[in-house]
Parts: C-alpha cells; structure tokens; sequence
C-alpha cells in the first residue's frame, strides 16, 4: 500500500528519514471498517492520555515521556509503513469525530498540537529539516561558516536571556524576521540585516504553530464536508461510528472484577466507608436510609457493587435485605430480581453489563427522587461541601475540591477528594468509580497489610 | 525688509498682517500658507515618493496605487476631513492649493480607493483594509522632560535637542544593521520632535503583529511618574543591539554632553534622582555621604558632575559588588536618561496618520524639513527656515524665473535637495526593480501554471476510478470528496 507523503528519503542514502507526517491530505488507502473503529479509538486514547496529563500540570519533560509511552502502548507497529498508515488513517478519522462543535474542535486542536510539539522534538535534526521544507517554512539551516561570524552575537543573545549557548545548540536556523515576531518583540534572537538567527529550540515553536494554523483551518473545512455531504452519505456505515467515538469510555470497563476477587456482603459496609466514591457512598448511604432506590440508583450502584465484586447470589440477598422494610420478599423477587439477574448477564440477550464510567455518570440528569449521579455536577454547594466534610475533609480541602467544580472539572475533584481521603497522589486521575475503588484498597493494603 | 522693497513689482503680494510693520511678519496665516503651497512645497517629489515607482511606465506598474492613498486635512477653523485620494499629481496639487489645509497627512494605501469605501463596506467582508503602509516612528522631546533642566514642554534648545539626535542614531542604525531596512526618512516635526518613515517595500507590508515587533522591540524605556526605575537591563550581558547603542552612542553622549550640560549631579534635587535608581541602599548613602560632604567647591578644576560621575561608577562597577541588581547599574542610569523614548501606538498600526514632510508646524512657523541621518549631529532646529523666512527670500529673488524649482532661491533648496538625493531617488530606483522583477517573476508563473494543469489533466484520463483521488489531494477543500474507501 503506497503512502501518500509521509515518507521522505533522505539525499544521502535513499533511507526514510522521517515518520511524522502532518496530515496535510488525506491518504488514497483502502481502510477496514474495524479498522476504521479501532485505529480511532487507539489514537483517541494517546490524545486523552495527553488530555489527562496536561490537566495534571505534567511539565514539558515529564508529557514529552507521557507522549513517547501512549505512543509504544497504543500506536506501534512492527512494520514502520503500518504504523505511519494507521497513524494518518486514525486522525483523519478523528477529524471527522471532532470537527463538529466548536468545543470538540478546540480540544482536537489542542491534543494533537501537544502531541505533534513532542513528536517533533524527538525527530533526527535531519528529519526536523525535512518538515520545516514540507511546511514550506523559508528556514535555512546557519552553515557552519556562517554560524562561526555570528557565535559571539549569539551567545550575547543567549547570556542577555541568561542561558547558554551549549555545543549542543550549534543549530540555528536563518529566517525573515517578519517570520517570528514574537521572538524579535522579545529579543531573543540576534537579527542582522533583516534575518533572525533562530535557535533549535525556538524553530519548534515555529513549526508547532504553523502545524496548529492548519489543523485549524482543515478542522473548519472537514465541519463543513460533514454536514454538507458526509454524514448523510454515511449515514448507514461511517457516521454512526463517528458519533459514537467522541463519548466513548477507553479504560478498562471493570465487568471482571480481578485483583479482589470477592467480596461479601459483610465487607460491604466497611469498604463503603473507606473505598467508595462518593457518587456511591451516596447512593449507599441512601438505600440504607430510604431502604429503597430507584432505577438509575439501583443501575448506578449495582453495576459498581458487580465491578467490586459482589456475586450475584450476594448481590440479590443485599438488595432484598436492603428493601425488607419497605418491598415483601415476594415482592422484590417479582419486581427487582430480575433487573439485577439481568445486570449480570444472566436474563434476556445475556449481556453483562459493564460499570458506568465516570463520563456516563457525570452525563445522566437525575430527577426527583434520584440519587444517582455525579455528585460534584448534580449536588447543590450546600450539600455536596456537607458531604465532602462528611467523608473527612478538612477546610482546605473541600475549598479545592469546591474550585474544581466551579470550573467543572468533576473528575478532577474527585481525584482531589481519593487525595484527600487516602492521604497519597493519585496521578492517573479518576475515571472510573470502580478504579476509584480498587485504588484506595491499594492504598490501605499498603498502608495495613490487609484488605479493606 | 520694507515694504517697498517687497513690494518690487510683484503680484503675489505678501499681505501684511494688521498691525503690523514693513517685513514679512514671523508669523503662520493662510494667506502666507497659500504662497508656500503655490511656490515651495514640493508637489511632484511627494506624489513621486507616495507612487512607489508606480507611475505607469512599465507594464508591471499598478495604476491604481497613488489613487489609493489616503490622505488627511486639517483646514484653518480646525476642520479635519479624512479620506482624502487623489488620481494623479495634478488632482493632489490643486486640492492642496485650493484647500490650503493647515496640516497634510498622511495615512494607509488602502484596498480601494478610500473616496469609494462606502460601497465597499456594504459587502460586509471588510475588503475596505489597510494593505500597505510605511513603517513609521515618533519621537517627541516633551518625553524626556524629566532629563532636560532647560526646556521643558513644546521648547527646545541646542542644549537639549541632542536628545533627539542620538535617539535617531540608535534608531536609524538599527533598522538597517538589524532589520536591513534601506529606505528611510528623517523628518524634523517642525517643533520639538522627530519622525520616522520606512518605505522599504518590506516595511510597507508589515502586518500590525509584525509593527507591534519592531516596536516592542525598541521598548526599553518603561518610565512614568510613579516608577523610579524605568529601565531594567537583567542578564548578564547586554543584548546586542541594547549594547552596540550604548558603546557607541549613549554612553559618550551621557558622559561628554548630557551630564555636564543638565548639571545631573551638581544638586541635591537633580542627584537624588539617580540615587534612586542605585537598588543598593548602601551604596546610595556612600555616595550620598560623599557628595554632601563635597558641596561646597572641590578643588579639582573638573566638572562636578564629571568627578561624582567617576566615583559613581567606580562603586558600582568595583569587582566588590555581588549583589545582581547593581550589574548593570550604571548601564541602567544611562539608558534612563537618553535612550530613544518612543510613541508605541504611532508605529503599532497601520492605519496611523502622521504628519506630512514639508509641511508647515502652525505654532512655530518652521517647515518639516528631512534630516540626514548621517550629518544629523548637524542638525539645529533654532535656525530651520519658517513660513515668512522663505517668503521673504522669494521676494528678495527678484524677477520670477522659472515656475519650477523656485525653492532654490530659498533656503528650503537644501531641504529639498537632501529629500531627493539621500532618500527619493534611492528609492524609486529600488521600486522600479521591485516592479520590473515581481513582474518577471509574475510571467514565469503563468507559465508554469499551464504546464503543470496539463499534467494532472492527463493523470485523470488515464487512470481508473480507484485512482481518482490522486486528483483531488491537490486541494484540501476536496479532501473528503474521496476520502477513504473500504471493502466492506
């Protein structure tokens, strides 16, 4: 399969010097409809990994990791030629998933520039070149000659902004000044008669913005393509695909409960104290109180008591002990049984369901009488700051907590609470009540020596 | 002057004003105004400089260029029309002579001819825009009255206009040695400034991000009244342009002019303004203990300010010194007192309007004339010709000569000469290459152009269906037509 583009043989020896492509056409490929799906859906997960890290303020050093391991874990391939496929293949796809809204666009934008800045840095000088051409960027590479007139003038450059000019910095590029202004505004560049001598460092910030002006100019003209023509075209094939994508959950869905296995239903209780997000503790606390749940509740909570490991024989006597002051045995045996069998996938088409995931959680809209939720969205100030000192929190915390989800960042005031709680970071983030769970047991195993 | 000598057979009388005696009063009318713009101001040099070489000899000429020129008057009762566009030399001369406009400016070449902007602003795509303009700068010393003892506001003197002359050294030799700008014009702003015009056709299509560049670029003087230290030099050497200005124009000019002429450090009240910049509190009371002590005459046969001066330096600049504020200490005092202060905004838009060259400055009576650059140290406002100045030396000529040129009797000739010789025709010169290789370039292009359609017209025709796409990568606005194709 020919690629289009991405493959740029260096003068010298006729060897492919670089694999970054910057997506300037779409490739004349024959793609699978999985493929489709799933090339997608793994480049999705590298651009929220990205997302994720960036909103955990990582710095520079520690994203350009977070990008190089999302990258092996999600996009590589043996054959360099499938990789630079399925690489261009998945964000054309994803341009499409993403061009629809002003919002989505803004976050496409900003992921993929973000992992283009760190793809491009840890490309060869040589390949370096080769892009900047391709962006037709006027950069010429300072010769050696050159480079030795002006090494006083830009090491007095450096040191004014005081750094260094280290050997390693020995590459600079000739520029127009009108081309980086920012950088002339600043002084931090030597020019001479109109040219700016820029540093190896400085071009990547060029280059990034000029990627990021045409994915912004591509990303209005691909909105465009899709509702005048595309989504209707595809309207049996690709756009269901399409839709779907942007709201999908990528982690994993905890339908098999591993590293603890079982738990019963006397550990119920105490693990809800300790190891519970509050959405559920929630939840639980209410079907204790109201010894009754509605439907969204019992969905909610049931799910995440599957995912934690409740078996289904305990999970039916739990319910019924929970509802027997309200619901007969017989009662709750004709109307609830059923739903829960069904959850665990033994009623019906047989589907296990899997746990909600905090996207879908945050998503419902609960109404009277509901509890289920996400807390940090649904709850009023009031109750969700009562709730929070409820589980511990001291002032302090509940006011960063309370910060984050003014700014609606939910999930990071959750993240914010398990640090609280638990008394330890939590990197990764919180996107799953499940994983909320099974990190707080890691967190008191290591502490006591024992579960929960 | 007397009156019978001015009156020597001529028509175009000089009237005098009421009141007045037999000379040509030193004063600023419209009637004196309409002479100058009948007989001095140079017309045919400014429409040839604000043509760009686009006077329709070469095919590659754009005829439409000077017609969209906006230019600005400022009519006697202060009436201020904009958007004023002329189609040739003529149409400019006659409406300056028939206006007769206190004050000419000038602004953008625009998209359209600005007489026609309203039809233009109905389609609502904003195509009525800037599209070309020179790079402009303004230096006024009303800025620098808080370094300047002897003037203060719109006067200036011999004393203090060097201020003016080393901010266009530090200017004028950094838009050629850094941004290799050739093309440029000093103009005197007929009271107590300076202006700057960059024609480079470079400079012309600066976008307003890439003015606000060379501005910032040039903005190192941060002062108000509320702050003590308006410079700040941090790092450890100076950037280079900052210390190629200081080496070679603003240190020997602090050290030999500006600080004996303004007596810096001969008082208390002027001293302590430099003390204040010292961040070294120590330090400033040494220096202070010992200037005190030394107030009345030393026996030292140097100026004062000279002597303190050295010892200023000598502390700040002592290898003792570790603390990092005090680095570049002395740079910073100098830098405070004669670097170019310049007025951002002038030269952070495009659609700025500055004051014509050869105009007229209705409170002095002088005539903006250019200064060279190169024998700016030259340079005396005191004795730039005025209004009746020149009227009076049209009158002393004689029988009139030839219409043309008449400013060679007078003392504007040398003005207009050094326009023309340092700046208009290096100038038109380069645009003429512009044009002439723009236009080549252009006719290389077409040609191209059809060859290379020949090519893909042929690629479509031979290939099958699956191949199509090959085509339609060429733009990206078809990219989706055939974007992908599949087997299921």
């Amino acid at each position: 399969m020919e690629v289009f583009q991405s493959h740029r043989k260096s003068s010298s020896n006729n060897v492919i010097v670089s694999i970054l492509p910057f997506y300037r056409s779409a490739p004349p490929l024959e793609v699978r409809l999985e493929d489709f799906e799933f090339f997608a859906m793994d480049r999705l997960r590298v651009l929220k990994g990205i997302s994720d890290g960036l909103c955990r303020g990582k710095k520079p050093e520690e994203m350009e990791k977070l990008v190089v391991d999302l990258w092996k874990a999600n996009m590589r391939h043996p054959q360099a030629v499938e990789e630079v496929n399925k690489d261009i293949i998945s964000h054309f796809v994803l341009r499409l998933v993403y061009c629809r809204t002003e919002e989505l666009r803004k976050w496409f934008l900003s992921m993929e520039t973000t992992l283009f800045r760190h793809r491009f840095r840890l490309e060869s000088s040589e390949a370096q070149r080769a892009l900047m051409s391709e962006f037709k960027l006027p950069y010429k590479a300072v010769s050696n000659a050159e480079f030795e007139s002006v090494k006083d003038k830009l090491g007095q450059v450096a040191r004014s902004m005081g750094q260094n000019l280290a050997a390693a910095d020995a590459i600079f590029y000739k520029v127009p000044f009108e081309e980086v202004p920012d950088l002339v505004s600043g002084r931090r560049v030597f020019i001479h008669k109109g040219h700016a001598y820029v540093a190896m460092n400085q071009v990547v910030s060029l280059v990034v913005t000029q990627f990021r002006s045409y994915i912004s100019k591509a990303l209005i003209l691909t909105n465009r393509k899709w509702t005048s023509t595309i989504r209707e075209q595809e309207k049996d094939r690709l756009t269901p695909i399409v839709e779907a994508l942007c709201t999908s959950y990528l982690g994993p869905d905890y339908s098999q409960p591993q590293e603890f296995g079982e738990i019963s239903i006397k550990d119920i209780d105490q693990v809800a104290k300790t190891s519970f997000p509050l959405c559920m503790r929630h939840l639980f606390e209410k079907v204790k109180e109201d010894h009754h749940l509605k439907h969204g509740g019992r969905m909610q909570l049931g799910l995440f008591l599957k995912g934690v490991g409740l078996k289904l024989d305990d999970a039916l006597a739990f319910w019924k002990a929970e509802f027997a002051p309200k619901v007969s045995a017989e009662r709750f045996d004709k109307e609830y049984a059923y739903n829960i069998r069904h959850n665990y996938g033994r009623e019906g088409k047989r589907t296990d369901y899997t746990p909600y995931s905090c996207q879908k959680i945050i998503s419902v809209t609960p109404g009277i009488g509901d509890h289920h939720g996400c807390p940090y969205r649904h709850f009023s100030e009031e109750n969700l700051r009562a709730a929070l000192v409820r589980m511990g929190l001291s002032s302090r915390a509940v006011e960063d907590v309370m910060d984050k989800v003014h700014n609606r960042h939910y999930q990071l005031a959750c993240t914010l609470t398990f640090e609280a709680v638990h008394g330890s970071s939590c990197d990764a983030g919180i996107n799953h009540p499940n994983q909320y769970f099974i990190d707080s047991q890691r967190v008191l195993q290591s502490k006591n020596g024992s579960v929960a | 002057m007397t009156k019978e000598q001015a009156d020597n057979g001529r028509d175009d009388m000089v009237i005098d004003g009421p009141g007045q005696a037999n000379a040509v009063p030193d004063e600023f009318n419209a009637n004196y105004l309409r002479i100058y713009y009948g007989k001095l101001f140079p017309h045919a040099d400014m429409f040839k400089w604000m043509s760009y070489g686009n006077d329709g000899k070469h095919p590659g000429c754009d005829k439409s260029y000077f017609g969209r020129r906006e230019f600005s008057f400022t009519l006697e009762n202060d009436i201020y029309i904009r958007f004023q566009s002329f189609n040739s030399v003529t149409e400019l001369e006659n409406s300056i002579k028939e206006k007769c406009p206190f004050k000419i400016d000038i602004g953008p070449v625009y998209s359209v001819d600005p007489a026609k902007r309203h039809a233009y602003a109905q389609s609502g795509d904003n195509v009525f825009t800037p599209v070309e303009r020179e790079l402009v700068f303004d230096i006024d010393i009303s800025d620098y009255d808080d370094v300047r003892y002897c003037c203060t506001g719109a006067d200036v003197c011999l004393e203090c206009w060097p201020l003016m002359t080393i901010a266009i050294k530090v200017i004028d030799t950094s838009l050629r040695d850094d941004f290799g700008f050739n093309h440029i014009l000093w103009v005197y702003s007929g009271r107590r400034g300076v202006h700057c015009w960059v024609c480079d056709g470079k400079a012309r299509r600066l976008t307003n991000e890439q003015r606000a560049a060379i501005a910032d670029y040039f903005y190192v003087y941060k002062g108000n009244e509320n702050s003590h230290k308006k410079i700040s030099l941090p790092g450890l050497v100076l950037y280079p342009f900052l210390a190629r200005s200081y080496t070679e124009v603003l240190k020997g000019f602090f050290e030999a002019k500006l600080l004996p002429n303004q007596n810096l450090l001969a008082s208390e009240e002027r001293y302590e303004k430099i003390l204040e910049m010292i961040p070294d509190a120590s330090v400033a009371s040494e220096l202070r203990r010992r200037w005190q002590e030394n107030k009345r005459a030393s026996m030292s046969k140097d100026d004062i300010n000279i002597v303190r001066w050295e010892q200023l330096k000598s502390i700040l600049q002592s290898g003792k010194q570790k603390m990092q504020g005090l680095r570049r200490c002395v740079e910073e005092i100098v830098f405070s007192y004669t670097y170019p202060r310049l007025d951002m905004e002038v030269s952070k838009h495009m659609n700025h309007l500055l004051k014509a060259p050869f105009c007229v400055h209705p409170k002095t009576g002088r005539v903006c004339v250019p200064i060279d650059p190169n024998n700016c140290d030259e340079f005396d406002p005191t004795t730039v010709p005025t209004l009746s100045q020149l009227l009076e030396e049209l009158n002393r000529g004689g029988p009139r000569q030839d219409a043309e040129n008449e400013w060679d009797r007078t003392s504007l000739g040398e003005s207009v000469t050094i326009f023309r010789t340092s700046f208009l025709q290096p100038l038109l010169k380069s645009c003429k290459e512009e044009i002439e290789n723009s236009y080549n370039a252009k006719l290389q292009q077409s040609k191209n152009a059809l060859s290379w359609s020949h090519v893909s017209l042929k690629v479509l025709l031979n290939r099958t269906e699956t191949d199509l796409s090959i085509s339609s990568t060429h733009s990206s606005e078809t990219l989706y037509e055939v974007v992908l194709m599949y087997t299921y």
